[in-house]
């Protein structure tokens, strides 16, 4: 029974394995994430909570002596399907990295990039797209005079916030999010905390983070992994104040990890 | 060993280290300043526009000069598609293998083949084979052939500096390998790989032996003027020159040799200049 408060699945795994060559990386993992909410995934470092995160862009692809078995859905559809197209999916599921990694051009050509490739080449077009992205990326004000200025000389906050608005110049359904805010200072932090909670109205957020407050902050729903596997999900509310495993409640008062 | 010797020795080896160095720039060094005085005395307006001539203090290098820059366009049109096309499949397209490694290793030995060999190669393929003789094409096509190795490797290790990251940002906006590489990879690299280039040019501007095999002419009395014109280029002036008796031509291939340095130098200023610039512009 699908419960009347609980949002359509938007993403989904079922006993989902991943290798890397021998390394068994993700054990039977199913999970589903709601549409439009934020879903944080937490864990000690080396979990695979990012390689969960990046198997739903595929990114774990170029990767050599990956496997994986079981099924990951976008919208109820199998994304590993040869018939799937990777460069249509990822429209449609933009990611934003650990580290800022701008394109080493202008703030204009980086957000413009993800439609450019798709052959977008009005320039009238592509400038409106680049304004509201960079809007919703909350990063407008600081750089709409430095349109053409190189993405380079930007400080790392708002470096990683024009990421986000290169990804959602595309109009991705899914954003996913690794770790976004782990290399910036606390106040680029807040900012991006906020962009996120703003984001949520309309598109689905995915974030890994290893920060507990921020999962607690801004995150509808907490996976807790451990050690490849899904220990326990729920709403963040209950996961922070009555976990039902020993496992979490260890992690989350930071007793290990 | 107790800590005295240990001292001494390595005094010794810091000797030893500073004496090759300088060895190397003294000789260098004597060996340019000769050069220079010798042949400052006949550069001139006249040398650098005149003809080659029985009389040494009458002979210019025009001819040699023009064909050189032939020469150095050609192989440039030659080399550069070819040479990026090769680095960007091996680097971005190949899977990373047996076969790659193999490749990898091949391409490395081929930097070290004797000129004269590719020379021959020149011969056979581009003057027998596609008939091209002992054209300026002849020549250029040898010398991008022989020159291609170094190219690709300079421009794999410009593309392999460009961080993972650039390449997971294109892939994650739903870019193709191809575009990620054309839209993103090749434009950050490009400053290391024109580095690359340049360098490899200004060796090909200073061979002799390969383009004496094809049979680049050494007196020519005409100025090329097409792509599949007869030519000399500046070091095979220089060899004539200095093989004749007469002490006086060698004063005028001193000359010709300043101007051969002057060119490789003003290349090699160019390639240094590019990759400062390009390491300042990027800093990931
Ligand atoms: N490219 C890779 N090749 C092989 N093993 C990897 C690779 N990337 C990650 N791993 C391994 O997979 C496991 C999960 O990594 P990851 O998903 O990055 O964890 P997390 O993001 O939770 O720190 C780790 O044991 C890590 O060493
Ligand atoms: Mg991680």
């Amino acid at each position: 029974m699908v419960a009347p408060e609980t949002p359509p699945a938007k993403l989904e795994t079922r006993e989902l394995h991943v290798y890397y060559g021998d390394k068994h990386v993700i054990k039977n993992v199913s999970l589903t994430i709601p549409d439009r909410q934020v879903t944080a995934f937490i864990g000690p470092s080396g979990c695979g909570k990012s390689t969960i995160l990046r198997m739903f862009n595929r990114m774990n692809d170029y990767i050599d002596g990956f496997r994986h078995l079981g099924a990951v859905c976008l919208n109820g559809e199998e994304i590993y399907r040869r018939s799937v197209q990777v460069e249509m999916l990822r429209r449609k599921v933009g990611m934003v990295f650990q580290k800022p990694n701008p394109f080493p051009k202008s703030i204009f050509d980086n957000v413009a990039f993800g439609l450019r490739i798709q052959g977008v080449n009005d320039r009238k077009v592509l400038q409106a797209s680049v304004e509201q992205a960079l809007h919703q990326a909350a990063l407008w004000e600081e750089v709409k005079d430095d349109l053409d200025k190189n993405a380079l000389a930007l400080s790392g906050g708002q470096q990683q916030r024009l990421c986000i608005a290169r990804a959602l110049a595309v109009r991705p359904e899914v954003i996913l999010m690794d770790e976004p805010a782990s290399a910036l200072d606390p106040i680029s932090t807040s900012k991006i905390e906020k962009l996120i909670l703003a984001l949520k109205k309309d598109l689905t957020v995915v974030i890994v983070t290893h920060n507990m407050q921020q999962a607690a902050r801004i995150s509808d729903r907490t996976a807790f992994f451990f050690l490849g596997e899904l220990i326990e999900y729920g709403p963040t509310a209950d996961i922070f104040t009555h976990p039902r495993e020993k496992l979490t409640e260890d992690y989350i008062s930071g007793r290990f990890g | 060993m107790s800590a005295r010797t240990q001292r001494l020795l390595e005094g010794l080896f810091r000797l030893y280290g500073m004496v090759t160095t300088w060895l190397g720039i003294v000789v260098l060094g004597v060996f340019l300043v000769d050069i220079f005085l010798k042949g400052v005395q006949r550069l001139s307006l006249d040398f650098l526009s005149g003809f080659p001539s029985r009389f040494p203090e009458k002979a210019g290098i025009l001819p040699a000069e023009v064909g050189t820059l032939w020469i150095f366009l050609l192989t440039a049109l030659f080399v550069i598609p070819l040479g990026i096309a090769a680095a960007v499949f091996l680097e971005e397209f190949m899977k990373k293998g047996r076969l790659a490694s193999i490749i990898e290793v091949n391409i490395a030995s081929l930097a070290g083949v004797p000129s004269v060999i590719y020379g021959i190669l020149g011969l056979e393929v581009f003057s027998r084979w596609f008939g091209w003789g002992n054209t300026l094409m002849a020549g250029a096509a040898t010398l991008a052939l022989l020159i291609f190795p170094v190219v690709v490797l300079a421009a794999r290790e410009a593309l392999r500096a460009v961080p993972r990251s650039v390449r997971e940002g294109a892939y994650a906006l739903g870019a193709t390998r191809w575009q990620a590489v054309w839209h993103q990879v090749l434009p950050a690299s490009f400053g290391g790989i024109l580095t690359g280039i340049i360098l490899a040019l200004s060796r090909a501007i200073g061979e002799t032996a390969p383009l004496i095999i094809i049979g680049a002419l050494t007196y020519i009395s005409f100025v090329p003027d097409s792509p599949w014109s007869k030519f000399t280029v500046l070091p095979i002036q220089i060899f004539n020159w200095t093989s004749r008796p007469q002490p006086e031509f060698w004063i005028t291939a001193a000359a010709a040799i300043i101007v051969l340095l002057g060119m490789t130098l003003l290349l090699n200023g160019a390639a240094v200049m590019l990759r400062y610039r390009w390491k300042k512009k990027l800093k990931w």
